[in-house]
């Protein structure tokens, strides 16, 4: 017989399944996603430190566990939510199950449970704080738990996550006759990142997040990217005073995600936080200058809110959901960034141009350096 | 980009005649496409010979042409309506063949018209094997390697090159007939031959074999930006070799990983790129190899299709509809998600649910079958529900076929097994259920069957859990856990040895009951706003029950089928349409998702559901509705009716016992008799020996048939004691305890059908169709025509006073459907139905009047003499300055081996009208779009019984006297020489060489006339049929028909013909046709 766990938001609603990862108790955000496919790099993605996250698709683990598509080195959200787990993995690629995954890295997990329910009560109140246990099957005991986790806002959780020190990215560095070194501010970064810079020639490399911008010069980067990460971008000061610093210098930066909220503090904007969030593979966005439309992969919880920037800085992309800021860019300086994820992994590899955009500008900068 | 403003008339093309590999999925498309342009603003101009579809009533284009889809109809339109532009890429295969020829006959240039949606060069670089082959290396994609070949030598070497076994494709067909697989070099020999046969340019692909292989399908939409979406990624469980139509398919993919599938979403839009695809929808098919992950493109339709249709029941992504939007001139990011009505539809759905459909076969009629790549099933059932276990149960009780989900009775030893797992079969999935019941390891059946392990271990899940339920205590939690899993009440039952409906009272008081959550495009996301249901077991549904006091259910007719199709779908949309219209809620039930009728807007709340009493039960305690419609949805809801009455449940039109009453032949019997209106002769045997008594009583021939019987399965004619006998033991082996209904067969009588409306007072008879083939052709077989071509006025007369007595005695409200056989003068009633026939759209198109509404009016309570005319209704049936005639189309060519002969059993999957002044006119035109125009010259061969050789010196001297040559082998040719009328003799088979396959094969005949024998049709005869059969010549079976294609001959030879409208029809009748009540 299955251990029995427990779900408990702060507004009460208790969701009562059984245990298919680690035992024990966790808690976190309860956010959800929406993404058919990519449960692994969700599982893997920085982002979701101190989330538990609950997949909207029912069906999780089909195809296990690969070796390729891991987005970091562990995974840091604190649990995880299913409709049903496959135990008996099927795919060339598999090395091993969902359920053995969660278990050897200590992830409690909950199955069974009404995801769509959860999912809908989510969209309506917004992300919740909750509880999840194996251990503590008392829904009064859980609730009060689930009323002291803290709030995801004013949190910096990029410190949790970032590298400890700086290291090298090379695989599948693709030969060009104009190799690119590019450093990469580690606030939670997804491999994907990396692995897409490789695809376009760059060398990478990946410091802290609290290194400061002078550390970074001395590695004579071509180009910056603010790399994507959990939680709350206002908290994480440090690294927006070395943002400012690297603009200042010119130095071309492109941002991604979190780092596209820090590129904005720095560029004299403000934060918010959406309700709840966008969690998904199948955003449209639309690009203001090209009038086209991409799916993205978006996973983000604040927003840069477009109007309190500087007029020299531009809204590029719109998401045509809801309206909101996807992305910007300075008139004047060499930086840019998107909300959402080009990297995709997990989504649809539509936005993955804006990585050659980026080589284009490290590449104007620093054979033409006056234009640009 | 906005719409385009500089074309303001489109003329869409839709795709004729139900056949299979081309299902109602095209009425679907093409109705949702009309919808989307007129409410545009733009002028809509139809073709469609298929009477039977919504897309063809009156109201929903400006101009509806119910013509032969040909080029030389389709430039009589063009030259009359001066389109602008054309859409041919709603009408599935058939409309984009008539696109290409027209286009090679210069017809787009000469009438200056644009072609929307996909330009020529796209329907080749897609159709033609060669170039798309190109077009893929082009870009650097891999494919199955493949050569292209002409001829035989040529095939022979490039199977030599490709390996055993060997893909066989024929360019520019449909359904993929005329292939199939080449396992040896006999093999190939014959299905090159066939191919080359099947294909209207010659060409052959001979394919390496990805056999075994994954198969995925993707359904991907672009716009004139480049914008570009897929809607939805679909996994077949049969894996590559089985035709992707009669695959039980997934959606969405279960088991790639995201990097796989984002590859092969790249793909995809490189493909629809470098194809041209610009502006609307397209199927791309891939396989993956089950241990390489090496992924080849297999093909692409450049149209919306039937995997398009499934899709957007799947999503809730209304392909089609934004598809003809594209088509004008819109981009996906201005056109708004129809299901939210608050984000674009340039977005690709996210669904927290499994879609499965499951294949319907045709078994029934034409036995088990092994599956290739040639698609061989008749429908489809999808459903809809959290897991895959649950939405595969769903389907399969969906199908109707007397499964009540993943079952298997009975035992088979391992041997047996093994055989049956390696063939792909139309019942293989339950021998994986026996096998794993057997304790056969799943990776062992994994490898027999090549599909895909996952899908094996979620079987053994439902094995499992089945064990599980016997052994342990029932409680609520476990009944949960069952339902959970789809398990139906009457599987759950018999594993208890329970009844059901004490199995579902204990589920009840355990408060174990479905919830209903919303197909919502955005897995819950964005608020939803479109009832679109389906249910499962989980904590809470979605929405509560409508609070509208006026509201109905209609229950839909499920997977189409032989003898229930898509004429069922239309009559059960009308309904839906009626009750909206007279201020009703209308709830629709169904479960197959290429129709109309499961299209999220065609009623106010749609639940997708198998119509079984159980599913049906639980959505009407949950709705409450006033009242449930029976009578339009074919035998499906008719067979649940009477457990509805019993459940207490409101049937809305005529009751159980008028049902019964019709249905039941002794209570029939004893109805006509008090009305003294004669039937047959006839009696119920549930022995040889009384079979035997009765027959010899009545007289032979005789019609036999088991009692409650569909589409006249199993029903033949006997000339003798012997053939009773034989019949008699093969009932006997299908059941203990056979019910056998004899008749007197009325030979040569000609059969006629009456559609007609109750409100008990006042009868309206909408149509008298008079058959062309004479009694003892299944109804749905015959060529019919209205009015009728030579009955007297006495005989109308008779038959509209018994129409009216009977509808009148039953107490029918709403439809009646009467047969009648008039012999020598005397009128007869076979049966009647008190619910929605066949006939009824045909009948509503050719008299302007929608029946199906009209009854749905009276069933809510409205009285005839409110709803139509005093004229109208004391002059029934109106009478018509014009005439329609209705062909059957026949799904001969799928199935080799089968005779292709009518008889008293159905095997038509779909029908054509031919609308003209006359009745030859119109003859001609439904023999024209069934496939098989009448030729008005060359050579006829006749071969005719005994019984017809009188009627066939008419024929032959006609034929003659046009101009004809005349063939026939000795006899008829010595018989046709007494009568002083002259022919050429051939010789039959085996009489020396030529004989007269081999002129067939020459195709130096132009038309064939071969009536077999009524007893036992002879081999040569069979040669005959299905020769010219595999090479389109006509070939007419009876002498009634005969008679018809001579007067049409006759016809077409001397005059032009035109094509018109209906709505122009229409203003020729002497009443006002309408369009709702």
């Amino acid at each position: 017989m299955k251990t029995t766990a427990l779900l408990v938001l702060e507004d009460g609603t208790v969701l009562t399944g059984r245990s298919c990862g680690a035992e024990g108790e966790t808690s976190g955000e309860a956010v959800f996603n929406t993404s058919m496919t990519g449960y692994q790099e969700v599982l893997t993605d920085p982002s979701y430190k101190a989330q538990l996250v609950a997949m909207t698709y029912p069906q999780i683990g089909n195809y296990g566990i690969t070796a390729d598509d891991n987005e970091s080195r562990q995974p840091f959200l604190s649990g995880f939510v299913v409709r049903e787990l496959c135990r008996r993995p099927s795919n060339w690629q598999s090395v091993e199950s969902v359920d053995f995954f969660l278990r050897k890295h200590g992830i409690p997990a909950i199955e069974g449970v009404d995801t769509r329910a959860l999912t809908l009560r989510l969209r309506d109140k917004g992300a919740l704080r909750a509880v999840l246990s194996t251990r503590d099957l008392d829904p009064r005991s859980m609730l009060k738990k689930a009323r002291l986790v803290p709030s995801m806002a004013g949190q910096d959780l990029a410190r949790l996550v970032t590298c400890a020190e700086k290291y090298h990215w090379t695989e599948g560095l693709r030969e060009t006759a104009k190799p690119l070194h590019v450093v990469v501010y580690d606030f939670g970064v997804k491999f994907g990142i990396l692995r897409c810079l490789a695809a376009m020639g760059c060398r990478a490399t990946i410091v802290p997040a609290a290194t400061s911008a002078e550390e970074v010069l001395a590695l004579k980067p071509d180009g910056v990217l603010l790399s994507n990460g959990p939680g709350d971008p206002e908290p994480v000061t440090y690294a927006v005073e070395s943002i400012k610093r690297l603009a200042d210098r010119r130095v071309p930066i492109f941002g991604i995600c979190l780092g596209h909220q820090l590129l904005g503090l720095a560029l004299g904007g403000k934060t918010f936080k959406l309700k709840f969030g966008h969690h998904g593979a199948n955003h449209p966005v639309l690009e203001l200058a090209t009038k086209k439309v991409e799916i993205t992969a978006q996973n983000h919880g604040f927003c840069v809110d477009l109007a309190s920037l500087p007029k020299e800085v531009r809204t590029t992309h719109v998401n045509l959901n809801d309206g909101t800021s996807e992305g910007l860019a300075h008139s004047q300086l060499p930086v840019f960034s998107v909300q959402y994820h080009p990297e995709a992994s997990a989504g649809p590899h539509d936005s993955r141009y804006l990585f050659a955009r980026f080589r284009d500008l490290m590449l104007l900068r620093k054979e033409a350096p006056s234009q640009c | 980009m906005p719409k385009r403003t500089d074309i303001q008339k489109v003329l869409i093309i839709g795709s004729g005649s139900i056949v299979i590999g081309q299902g109602c999925e095209f009425d679907y498309s093409g109705t949702q496409g009309i919808k989307a342009l007129k409410a545009e603003g733009y002028e809509i101009v139809l073709v469609n010979s298929n009477p039977a579809t919504i897309m063809t009533d009156p109201d929903l284009a400006d101009r509806t042409y119910i013509e032969p889809l040909t080029p030389e109809y389709l430039e009589l339109i063009l030259e009359k309506e001066r389109p602008q532009a054309i859409l041919p890429t709603l009408g599935g295969q058939t409309a984009l063949n008539l696109t290409v020829a027209a286009a090679e006959r210069g017809l787009f240039k000469k009438y200056e018209v644009e072609i929307l949606g996909a330009r020529l060069e796209t329907i080749r670089k897609a159709e033609d094997r060669q170039l798309f082959k190109a077009t893929i290396e082009e870009i650097g994609l891999d494919l199955p390697k493949s050569i292209v070949v002409t001829d035989l030598s040529e095939a022979k070497h490039a199977a030599r090159e490709l390996g055993f076994p060997v893909i066989v494709r024929a360019s520019f067909t449909l359904g993929g007939t005329g292939g199939g697989i080449a396992y040896h070099l006999d093999e190939l020999r014959h299905k090159v031959h066939t191919a080359l046969e099947a294909s209207p340019v010659k060409k052959v692909l001979l394919e390496e074999s990805v056999i075994g292989w994954k198969e995925y399908e993707l359904e991907v939409m672009r716009d004139s930006k480049d914008n570009f979406v897929v809607v939805c990624s679909i996994e077949n469980v049969d894996p590559m070799g089985v035709h992707t139509g009669d695959s039980i398919t997934v959606a969405p993919a279960m088991t790639l990983t995201d990097r796989q599938y984002q590859e092969m979403r790249d793909e995809a839009r490189k493909i629809v790129s470098a194809v041209g695809v610009e502006t609307g929808g397209c199927n791309i098919q891939f396989a993956v190899h089950p241990k390489t992950g090496r992924r080849v493109v297999i093909e692409i339709n450049p149209r919306v299709s039937r995997s398009s249709a499934l899709a957007s029941k799947a999503t809730g992504f209304p392909i089609a509809k934004i598809a003809a939007k594209l088509a004008v001139g819109y981009t996906l990011d201005e056109i708004v998600n129809d299901i939210t009505k608050a984000t674009p539809a340039c977005f690709e759905p996210s669904i927290d649910y499994v879609v499965t459909k499951t294949p319907r076969f045709a078994t029934e009629k034409f036995g088990e079958f092994t599956l290739d790549t040639a698609m061989k099933s008749v429908g489809e059932a999808m459903a809809i529900g959290r897991t895959f276990k649950e939405s595969l149960q769903k389907a399969l009780r969906g199908l109707e076929s007397g499964k009540a989900g993943f079952d298997f009775e009975g035992s088979l030893d391992r041997e047996t097994l093994l055989k049956k797992l390696s063939l792909p079969s139309s019942n293989r999935l339950y021998c994986v259920k026996a096998a794993l019941e057997h304790g056969m390891d799943p990776a062992e059946i994994a490898e027999i069957t090549g599909i895909d392990p996952w899908f094996i271990h979620q079987l053994q899940e439902l094995v499992e859990f089945e064990t599980r339920f016997k052994a342990e205590p029932l409680t609520p939690d476990l009944l949960r856990d069952a339902k959970r899993l789809g398990f139906s009440d009457r599987q759950l039952a018999r594993l208890r040895g329970m009844k059901p409906a004490q199995f579902t009272a204990l589920r009840h008081r355990f408060k174990v009951r479905p919830s209903f959550k919303l197909v919502d495009t955005c897995a819950g996301e964005f608020l939803s706003k479109t009832p679109y249901l389906y249910s499962t077991y989980e904590d809470s549904g979605d929405i509560k029950p409508s609070r509208a006091k006026k509201k109905a259910v209609i229950l839909g007719s499920g997977p189409n089928r032989i003898g229930q199709g898509i004429e069922f779908d239309y009559c059960c949309v009308q309904a839906s349409m009626a009750l909206r219209e007279s201020g009703w809620e209308s709830i629709m039930i169904n479960c197959n998702p290429e129709t109309v009728s499961t299209d999220y807007d065609t009623s106010d709340r749609l639940y997708f559901e198998p119509l079984t009493f159980e599913d049906v039960m639980e959505v009407l305690d949950f709705e409450k509705p006033a009242g449930v419609i029976v009578q339009f949805g074919g035998q499906t809801p008719l067979n649940l009716a009477s457990a509805l009455d019993k459940a207490g449940v409101k049937i809305l039109g005529s009751q159980i016992r008028s049902i019964d009453m019709a249905e039941d032949r002794r209570l029939f019997g004893a109805v006509l008799k008090k009305l003294k209106i004669p039937v047959p002769e006839n009696g119920i045997a549930r022995d040889p020996k009384q079979a035997l008594a009765l027959a010899r009583r009545i007289g032979y021939p005789v019609m036999i048939r088991p009692s409650y019987v569909l589409g006249g399965r199993a029903m033949e004619i006997v000339y003798d004691d012997g053939m009773l006998l034989d019949y008699m033991e093969r009932a006997l082996r299908a059941s203990s305890h056979p019910s056998l209904l004899i008749d007197r067969f009325l030979s040569d009588a000609t059969e006629l059908d009456v559609d007609a409306v109750c409100d008990g007072k006042d009868v309206f008879i909408a149509g008298i169709m008079e058959h062309i083939e004479e009694a003892g052709i299944h109804s749905g077989d015959s060529a019919c025509t209205i009015p009728p071509h030579s009955l007297t006025p006495a005989a109308i007369e008779t038959i509209c006073r018994h129409t009216r007595a009977m509808a009148l005695h039953l107490k029918v409200l709403g439809l009646i459907n009467i047969q009648f056989a008039v012999k020598d003068g005397a009128v007869y009633v076979l049966e009647a139905n008190p619910r929605a026939s066949r006939t009824v759209p045909f009948v509503s198109k050719a008299t302007g009047l929608p029946l199906a509404k009209l009854a749905t009016s009276v069933m809510l309570g409205r009285k005839l003499k409110a709803l139509l005319t005093p004229k109208l209704l004391r002059e029934s049936p109106p009478s018509l300055p014009y005439t329609a005639t209705k062909e059957a189309v026949m799904p001969f060519i799928k199935f080799p081996g089968i005779d292709p002969k009518l008889g008293p059993e159905m095997k038509s999957t779909g029908e054509v009208m031919g609308i003209d002044a006359d009745f030859p006119r119109s003859f001609a035109k439904s023999q024209e779009a069934s496939g098989y125009s009448l030729p008005s010259s060359g050579s006829v061969f006749i071969s005719v019984r005994d019984e017809d050789k009188a009627e066939l010196l008419h024929i032959a001297r006609a034929l003659r006297q046009m101009g004809f040559t005349l063939v026939a082998t000795r006899n008829t040719h010595d018989f046709l020489a007494r009568h002083g009328i002259e022919g050429t003799r051939v010789a039959k088979i085996g009489e020396g060489k030529p004989d007269v396959v081999d002129l067939i094969k020459q195709k130096s005949l132009s038309l064939i006339i071969n009536t077999p024998s009524g007893k036992r049709s002879r081999a040569d005869g069979f040669a005959i049929r299905r020769t010219a059969l595999e090479l389109n010549i006509p070939c007419i079976t009876n002498i009634h028909s005969c008679q018809a294609a001579v007067h049409a001959i006759a016809v077409i030879r001397e005059a032009t013909m035109g094509a018109k409208p209906i709505q122009d029809y229409y203003r020729q009748l002497p009443y006002r046709a309408v369009t709702h009540f």
